[in-house]
């Protein structure tokens, strides 16, 4: 391992926390990362020459924070920098003593929170959330959402300006905004997980590798939360999920049904984190979902699975989280529960749903329902119809190949 | 992101049950555990008790036969592990150095760093 690998591992595995104890200081994230890739900088000149120091993390975060304040102290120039984002200057700068660690659980939720502000649009959210908290690379991110680098680069450049101008406080809310606060973040790593779960565009049907980011996002979360039961639920709803990943694609990349998947291969210690997660969870939207998930990880065989708890589960979200979205698994439920006849009722209901006209999913569960119900001719045009409505390759002809067996 | 198993050697001769651990090293150790967990990069770790509690079982020859600990004949055995989750190996060997950063000076541990191959 050479030496410049070892600095960036260092420098990985502390970005987070240097760029949130930098933020504290300098009040503003987009000038604290600058400043903790100076650190880095430094690091790559000074260790190869003077070897690594002792406690390599430390030594990043007190120079970043030197030149922090340093640059809080030399007025005229943090003026003109807070001028070009369109902020003025915060009173003397608080100290940098080394912090203990409950301060720097504090740094990383301000980060956190700051990221994923409603302020920013939901892409810039996304990207910030994974470049500051999550220490990828805009190369990186670009390459997960199958975007062009410059595009993701300008998202976040962006998503900083946004934040400096609108005066964006470095801190966790309190008060009355906090849930709503914490709804935007749990969002973002949930949108991040299903963008790699299930991804919207392109020809792979998953990309692990950013349900594995938005994991370990909700995993930091919820040791920085603990007494967030919601961030619990999500962290076990993620958990669950990640356990089937390897299952649910075959040889070739095409989708494998739930009811096909082989369950030997679902990884058992993702599901048993899942569980201790979900035994600290509450009752909310993500809760409730992670519990449906524990659900079908408790399933030994397909058959094993509890339908009728799963669907009571599904009735309860739609109460929690009214979405026709809910309301069609609602129906899958109810149809494996009670059978197909009680659950088509429930989708026509929503054919006629604005938000669900070009929803694949919602033809190819009809489709499903009518196979069931020996009416193959229907099913087929439904299958047909899902497949022309799917932006996903490996969906389509999975589709077209249920349309064909018919 | 790779997993790594990490099986942590010592030598049982040295590291008996009786051995004191320093108050100042399980202070260390804890606060490490509560940084690594809230990285995010912790899956699982545990210590093992030691070789004489311990079985090994063999299947040679179409035949199974039994080895009751201690495993004398090794100097050194597997005394605890440890399932971290990270970006590539430079991290895990970092997180791995770290740990063993905190041991007292005069003990011997090595750690050995495997990448799980992901079916």
């Amino acid at each position: 391992m050479s030496a410049a690998q070892a600095v960036e591992a260092v420098f990985r595995i502390e970005s987070a926390r240097i760029i949130a104890g930098v933020a504290r200081i300098v009040r503003d994230v987009g000038i604290a990362e600058e400043i903790a890739q100076d650190a880095l900088v430094a690091a790559l000149e000074q260790w190869p020459e003077s070897g690594v120091p002792d406690r390599p993390g430390a030594w990043l975060t007190a120079t970043a924070k030197h030149r922090a304040i340093d640059l809080v102290r030399r007025k005229e120039t943090y003026v003109r920098k807070l001028a070009e984002v369109g902020r003025t200057l915060e009173d003397a700068p608080p100290p940098a003593e080394p912090a203990d660690p409950d301060d720097i659980d504090d740094d990383l939720l301000r980060l956190i929170f700051t990221s994923c502000h409603p302020v920013l649009a939901t892409e810039g959210r996304i990207a910030l959330t994974l470049r500051l908290m999550g220490g990828l690379t805009t190369q990186e991110i670009a390459r997960a959402f199958l975007a062009a680098e410059p595009a993701v680069a300008q998202r976040i450049v962006r998503a900083k300006r946004t934040l400096a101008k609108a005066g964006v406080p470095f801190e966790v809310p309190y008060g009355a905004d906090r849930d709503a606060r914490l709804s935007s973040v749990l969002e973002v790593i949930y949108l991040i997980f299903n963008e790699g779960y299930s991804a919207t565009a392109g020809d792979d049907l998953v990309r692990p590798a950013l349900c594995e980011d938005a994991l370990r996002l909700a995993r930091v979360l919820a040791g920085l939360m603990p007494q967030e039961p919601e961030v619990h639920g999500l962290a076990a709803l993620l958990e669950f999920q990640a356990s089937r990943i390897a299952t649910r694609t075959g040889p070739d990349g095409e989708p494998v049904l739930l009811a096909d998947q082989n369950r030997a291969r679902w990884n058992r210690m993702l599901i048993a984190r899942g569980a201790r997660a979900l035994g600290h969870a509450g009752n909310g939207p993500y809760s409730v979902q992670a519990a449906i998930a524990g659900c079908h990880a408790a399933a030994v065989r397909y058959e094993d699975t509890d339908w009728p708890r799963i669907a009571a589960l599904y009735a309860r979200l739609v109460q929690l989280i009214p979405s026709p979205v809910v309301e069609l698994n609602r129906a899958v439920a109810v149809s494996m529960a009670e059978g197909p006849e009680a659950a088509l009722p429930l989708v026509d209901a929503l054919a006629r749903e604005p938000a669900l006209r070009t929803y694949h999913l919602l033809p190819s569960v009809r489709g499903d329902l009518l196979e069931r119900l020996g009416r193959p001719q229907e099913a087929r045009a439904e299958f047909e119809r899902a497949a022309s409505l799917t932006r996903n390759a490996q969906e389509r002809n999975l589709l077209l190949r249920r349309a064909a067996r018919l | 992101m790779p997993r790594f198993l990490t099986m942590i050697r010592i030598n049982e001769q040295e590291l008996t049950t009786d051995t004191e651990f320093p108050p100042e090293f399980l202070q260390n150790m804890g606060a490490y555990m509560e940084e690594i967990n809230k990285a995010g990069v912790m899956l699982d770790t545990a210590g093992l008790l030691h070789t004489p509690e311990g079985t090994r079982v063999n299947w040679s020859g179409g035949k199974i036969s039994y080895t009751d600990g201690p495993f004398t004949e090794t100097k050194e055995v597997v005394g605890g592990y440890s399932l971290i989750q990270c970006k590539d190996k430079a991290e895990a060997i970092e997180w791995t150095k770290r740990f063993l950063e905190i041991h007292p000076a005069e003990w011997n541990v090595s750690a050995e760093v495997r990448e799980i191959e992901e079916m």
